[in-house]
C-alpha cells in the first residue's frame, strides 16, 4: 500500500483523469520545483476507477483555467493548517493564446513563429477550441 | 459597407452583403463594357505563394477588364519569399505599393495572417487544404443564376472531401442559408475535416457521409465534383476499389434528377467523363465565367468604386 501524508499548507489537484496527471505536472513545472511535490498514477477511485493526483507542499500561484485545458472536470483543492478551506473547478477560458499549440501541420503557425498560437472555445460541452489561423479542433483531454 | 474588407473566410460577408456582390455581378453580366474604366487608377498585387492557373488568370483578368492594373508573382521563387522573408514582411511591403492584395498559400491561414498586417484589402485565393472563399463566391452566383434560390436544396459534395478546400468553404457558406442539406461523398479516408461537421452538427443541419455516389445521386439538386487522388490514400488496393465510384459518367446522370446541376471548381482530372460535358445539367464551364465576374464584382465593392 503506497503511503502519501497529508499536506498542511498547499494544494491539492484531485479528480485527474488517469494519464493526465504526468501532463499537468509537466505544465505546472513541478518537475522544477524546489518544495515538496507528489504525483500520485493510477489512485483509487470510486467514481471514477482510477485517477490521478497531484499534492504541493506550498502555496503557488498558478492559472488555473491552464488545467481545465488538460482536464476540465479536476478539482483543486486550497489547503491550510491541513483543512481544505477553498474548492475551485476551473473554467475553461474563452480565448487561450500561446498555451496550446496546433497540431495541424499545413497550419501556418508551424513556419511563421512570431504568429501567436490562438485558440477561441467553440463547445464548451465538448471543450472543444478552434485555431483562429487553420480552424483545427483542439479536443480538452484527448488531444 | 464592403469598401476597405478583407475576405479571408466565405461567412466574413453576410448573407445581405453577398447579395450586393452578386448583383453587382449581374449588372456586369449585363452589360461588362459599362464598368470597363471603373478601377482605372488602382492596382492589384497577385502573391501566388503555390502555382494556379484559373484562380490567378480570373482575378487578373477581372482586374484588368475593370481598367486596372496587376502586379505580383506567381510562384515564390521568383520573390523575396525565396530569400525566407516572412508574409507580414512581405505583406506590409506590397500594401505601400497596390491598393488590394490577392493571396494563395500552401499554408493555412496564411491569408489571415496577411490581413493583420495589411491596411489593403486581402483576398484568400486559397490557403492549403483550408478555404477557397473567392471560388465559393463563384458556386454561390451559380447556383443563384440556375436555381434562383439559395436556400431549401440537398447539395451532394463527391470525391476528395478533406484536403479539398472548395468544398469546406462551399458547406460553410451554404449551411448559412435556412433548408440547405448535405450529403458528403467519399472513402472513409477522405472524408470532411471534423471541423466542418462540428460546424454542421452545431447548427443543427442534416448531413449524411455516404461512400457511394450511384447511391444517392437520385437525391440531389447540386452534385458539386472533385478530384479523388491516388496520392491521398494509405494503400493502393483502396484506391483501386473505390476510383471508379467517383467518376461521373453519363451512365450515372442517367439516375440523377432532370433539373439537378453538376459544378466542379476545376481543373477535373478524370472525375467527370467527357461523355457529360454535353449534358445540360453540366455547369463547370460556365461557372468559371460567373467565377470572373464576381471577382469583378468583389474587387469594385472592396475597392469602394462600384
Amino acid at each position: 500500500m503506497l503511503t502519501i501524508t497529508s499536506i498542511k499548507n498547499g494544494i491539492v489537484i484531485d479528480h485527474i483523469h488517469a494519464g493526465l496527471g504526468i501532463r499537468m505536472f509537466y505544465q505546472l513545472g513541478l518537475d522544477k520545483a524546489d518544495y515538496s511535490v507528489a504525483l500520485i498514477m493510477n489512485a483509487a477511485s470510486t467514481h471514477m476507477g482510477r485517477k490521478d493526483i497531484i499534492k504541493i507542499e506550498n502555496n503557488v500561484d498558478f492559472d488555473v483555467t491552464m488545467l481545465a485545458l488538460i482536464d476540465p472536470n479536476v478539482t483543486v483543492n486550497v489547503i491550510e493548517d491541513e483543512h481544505i478551506v477553498r474548492k475551485v473547478k476551473p473554467e475553461l477560458p474563452e480565448r487561450v493564446e500561446d498555451i496550446i499549440t496546433c497540431k495541424n501541420p499545413r497550419c501556418i503557425t508551424s513556419v511563421e513563429k512570431y504568429v501567436p498560437q490562438v485558440f477561441t472555445l467553440v463547445n464548451r460541452e465538448l471543450g472543444q477550441y478552434r485555431c483562429q489561423y487553420c480552424d483545427e479542433i483542439y479536443t480538452v483531454g484527448k488531444d | 459597407m464592403l469598401k476597405g474588407r478583407h475576405l479571408l473566410d466565405p461567412t466574413d460577408f453576410s448573407p445581405g452583403e453577398l447579395d450586393e456582390i452578386f448583383d453587382f455581378a449581374d449588372q456586369i453580366i449585363q452589360s461588362p463594357a459599362q464598368f470597363n474604366h471603373l478601377c482605372d487608377s488602382s492596382i492589384l498585387a497577385t502573391l501566388f505563394y503555390e502555382p494556379s492557373t484559373r484562380t490567378r488568370f480570373s482575378f487578373e483578368v477581372a482586374m484588368l477588364r475593370l481598367g486596372g492594373k496587376v502586379v505580383g508573382f506567381s510562384e515564390p521563387t521568383s520573390s523575396s519569399v525565396a530569400k525566407g522573408e516572412s508574409v507580414a514582411d512581405t505583406i506590409r511591403t506590397v500594401a505601400c505599393y497596390a491598393d488590394i492584395i490577392v493571396m494563395r498559400h500552401p499554408k493555412e491561414g496564411a491569408p489571415r495572417i496577411a490581413s493583420e498586417y495589411s491596411p489593403v484589402p486581402v483576398i484568400n485565393a486559397g490557403d492549403g487544404g483550408h478555404l477557397h472563399p473567392t471560388q465559393t463566391l463563384t458556386d454561390l452566383l451559380t447556383i443563384r443564376s440556375v436555381k434562383h434560390q439559395l436556400t431549401g436544396l440537398t447539395i451532394g459534395c463527391c470525391g476528395d472531401l478533406k484536403f479539398g478546400r472548395t468544398v469546406h468553404s462551399l458547406i460553410k457558406a451554404t449551411s448559412r442559408y435556412p433548408g440547405n442539406k448535405f450529403i458528403l461523398i467519399s472513402p472513409k479516408e477522405l472524408r470532411v475535416p471534423d471541423y466542418v461537421t462540428a460546424d454542421l452538427a452545431a447548427k443543427g443541419i442534416t448531413f449524411q457521409e455516404v461512400e457511394r455516389l450511384d447511391e444517392v445521386i437520385g437525391n440531389l439538386d447540386i452534385l458539386y465534383m472533385t478530384r479523388v487522388q491516388k496520392e491521398r490514400f494509405f494503400n493502393e488496393d483502396d484506391y483501386v476499389r473505390l476510383k471508379d465510384v467517383y467518376i461521373l459518367n453519363a451512365e450515372k446522370m442517367r439516375l440523377a434528377r432532370k433539373d439537378m446541376i453538376v459544378m466542379h471548381p476545376l481543373p477535373r482530372v478524370g472525375e467527370i467523363a467527357y461523355d457529360v460535358d454535353s449534358d445540360p445539367r453540366a455547369y463547370y464551364f460556365k461557372q468559371a465565367k460567373f467565377g470572373m465576374y464576381v471577382r469583378m464584382a468583389l474587387i469594385a465593392k472592396l475597392l469602394g468604386v462600384s
